[in-house]
């Protein structure tokens, strides 16, 4: 495994981050003392910290490789690596592991407010937010294959839509979810249309755009969306007219969270299995080919378009019952660029890929608080490092297999 | 006799210009039920460009194209979109093979079902009975198509995972479950060995035989054409230079000229 031209690579990379480093990390120059400090101690550290990530990262791309390789041989005589690597997808697939180990899921998530302190219920109901965003960028993006960076524009109008009923009409949380919902998926449609013959980069601009479009208009018209400045008294979720404390509240709408989401999976799970979700996928992988076995590419394109921003729209509407108070900073690019890492993250078109990738964006963080600096220069090494070596996301898609039963026999070709 | 039925397809005076050059020139092509009609002639020749403008990808500038259905309806195909062609009964198979590569073999077929069924976004959300019903329908169809196609072992796997020439022959079953009165394979056996090719031959000629499917294929291996054609017909330069029966094109000196140049055979 090891050889000496890997060594030597390797140690060529570390000579030459030591060189690069050099002026920055060796010299210090006192300004007021006029002399100059010299610490080679730390062109130590840089270049033994290079040599061994360097090795670490051939040795890893080589094994990637090397299964690449293998998986190419083993087509059709699955060997025996290929089959220990598929063996925990296919444990957990068993109805006999994978029944107790969701109940067990569903029992802690339910049980959660119960167990842990208030705060931690606020986070975990803003995972559960980012999930649905990130289930509904993920019919788009995953399954359509259209890449959309302006997706918080959909995102905040469903905030502003309840937030503004609210506020002008005194609408309730109830009668605005669905039309949130609406509105979402209205305003999908509506950027769908001129966009309908776009691909690739050209699509990913037009959606920034958009999504730019958005946030700019709730910044600067003060007269709708009161600017800068925002909606605030935003009314809670009514329960039967009880009146709840804030704590009340926050847990109720947890327990919503989860309703919602489990209602997102299971539709999302309905639709990619279907006649719809189907053409999604051909459009995809295939637009030409997609056309030509009789697929309306605009009806597959505008449906997509409609059904993913609809869960942005309704998770805007909790959103904003959530935080009682929004203005336009909660939905700036980096609010998509945050929802499209978790799709990306997590496994493009995988619905259990997406909810941990929704889980480690959120969590993460909040866990290395005091690396808040370095937050985004982490997120952007972890997803360099998941485009290198495990580019389908942490759980990469899987489409349906159907059983037969193995009676017929295979008619000989020829 | 063969000639004596109403064309399936029917191209006349297809012209198809982009910008200032024209790929194809006042093309006049027909195929009949039963037929298999084969469409030579050198690269570059137009003959894809013609595909195209049958399929709907391109708009032909002048002519007109018409399908007859084998119920008797007559459709004008000039001007409609692709997936509205395939709808009136016209399959097609590519040329550098366009399977869609992340999806199932059982999944790329009942793709080339989807014309032919109606449940939509709400049905599939609800789960409707009818939804149910016409999805175990259609995994039942594709499922006998694959069998039919040989390729009923390959049901889960992915299609970028066959071998070639399945992916090929999943082509062709893809096309298929369309339900067409009209098959345009374009070079169905390129890159496929003697074998191959071999089993290819069979397979269109049971094709045409059980399904009464009109064929019109691009090809470049003559002793594929001159096997498995009825009628030929010979592009050079966007034009029709030739047509008629392969015992009559072999001996075409025009068709020896596109081919072979100038000099006398």
């Amino acid at each position: 495994m090891i050889n000496i031209g890997e060594i030597k690579k390797s140690l060529l990379s570390a000579l030459w981050f030591m060189l690069l480093t050099f002026p920055i990390m060796v010299i210090r120059v006192n300004t007021i003392d006029h002399t100059i400090q010299w610490r080679w101690e730390r062109l130590v550290w840089v270049g033994g910290a290079v040599f061994i990530l360097s090795f670490a990262w051939r040795y890893l791309l080589r094994r990637r490789q090397a299964s690449a390789r293998q998986t190419v041989m083993d087509i059709q005589t699955r060997g025996l690596v290929s089959h220990l690597l598929q063996r925990p997808r296919e444990i957990f697939q068993t109805p006999s592991v994978r029944r107790p180990a969701m109940g067990l899921a569903l029992v802690f998530l339910l049980a959660l407010p119960l167990i842990f302190s208030w705060n931690r219920t606020i986070l975990m109901t803003n995972v559960l937010i980012y999930v649905v965003l990130g289930l509904g960028l993920n019919i788009v993006v995953g399954l359509a294959g259209l890449l959309n960076l302006g997706y918080a524009a959909f995102f905040a109008v469903g905030a502003y839509s309840y937030a503004l009923l609210n506020h002008h009409f005194g609408l309730g949380f109830w009668t605005v979810l669905p039309i949130g919902a609406g509105l979402g998926a209205l305003f999908g449609i509506l950027l769908a249309l001129p966009v309908l013959r776009l691909r690739g980069d050209y699509l990913a601009i037009v959606t920034l755009g958009f999504g730019e479009i958005i946030r700019l208009m709730l910044e600067n018209w003060n007269d709708f969306s009161f600017g800068p400045s925002g909606i605030d008294n935003i009314a809670p979720p009514g329960l039967f007219g009880l009146s709840l404390t804030l704590q009340q509240t926050h847990t109720f709408i947890y327990y919503l969270m989860i309703a919602l989401t489990t209602l997102t999976v299971v539709v999302v799970r309905r639709l990619e299995n279907s006649r719809v979700g189907r053409a999604w996928v051909a459009l995809r992988e295939d637009e030409i080919a997609c056309q030509a076995m009789g697929i309306d590419k605009t009806k597959a394109k505008l449906s997509a378009f409609a059904l993913g921003s609809t869960w942005a729209g309704t998770a805007g509407v909790v959103f904003a019952a959530k935080q009682k108070f929004i203005n336009p900073y909660s939905f700036t690019i980096w609010e998509s660029i945050m929802i499209l890492c978790i799709v990306v993250l997590g496994g493009m078109g995988s619905i259990p890929g997406v909810m941990i990738g929704g889980l480690i964006m959120v969590l993460l963080p909040e866990l290395l608080k005091e690396y808040a600096d370095y937050r985004w220069l982490l997120f952007g090494a972890i997803l360099v490092l998941m485009m290198v070596f495990r580019p389908g996301g942490i759980i990469s898609d899987v489409r349906k297999a159907y059983a037969f039963e193995a009676e017929e026999e295979e008619p000989h070709h020829g | 006799m063969a000639d004596m039925a109403a064309p399936a397809l029917e191209v006349s005076q297809v012209t198809m210009d982009f910008g200032g050059l024209r790929a194809v020139e006042r093309v006049d092509l027909v195929v009949r039920p039963r037929e298999t009609v084969a469409l030579i002639g050198p690269n570059g020749a137009g003959k894809t460009t013609l595909f195209n403008c049958i399929t709907g990808i391109y708009s032909p500038t002048q002519g007109r194209i018409q399908l007859t259905a084998a119920d008797g309806r007559v459709m004008a195909l000039k001007g409609l979109k692709p997936n509205q062609v395939t709808e009136c009964g016209i399959a097609r198979t590519f040329q550098n093979i366009r399977l869609f590569q992340n999806m199932t073999v059982l999944e790329n077929v009942m793709i080339g079902r989807h014309c032919r069924l109606r449940s939509g976004i709400f049905s599939a959300i609800l789960r409707t009975s009818a939804m149910r019903r016409e999805e175990a329908q259609v995994v039942k169809e594709s499922y006998r198509l694959l069998q039919r196609f040989g390729l009923a072992r390959h049901v889960n796997e992915f299609a970028k995972n066959l071998p070639y020439g399945a992916q090929r022959r999943l082509e062709i079953a893809r096309a298929m479950a369309t339900e067409p009165s009209v098959l345009l394979l374009d070079e169905p056996a390129a890159g496929m060995n003697a074998q191959e090719t071999q089993e290819l031959v069979t397979m269109i000629n049971q094709l045409k035989a059980s399904e009464g499917l009109a064929i019109l294929l691009i090809e470049h291996d003559m002793r594929l054409v001159m096997q498995l054609s009825d009628r030929i017909y010979v592009m050079d330069y966007g034009k029709l230079i030739a047509r008629g029966t392969p015992q009559e094109i072999s001996r075409d000196p025009a068709v020896i000229k596109a081919y072979l140049g100038e000099e006398e055979q």
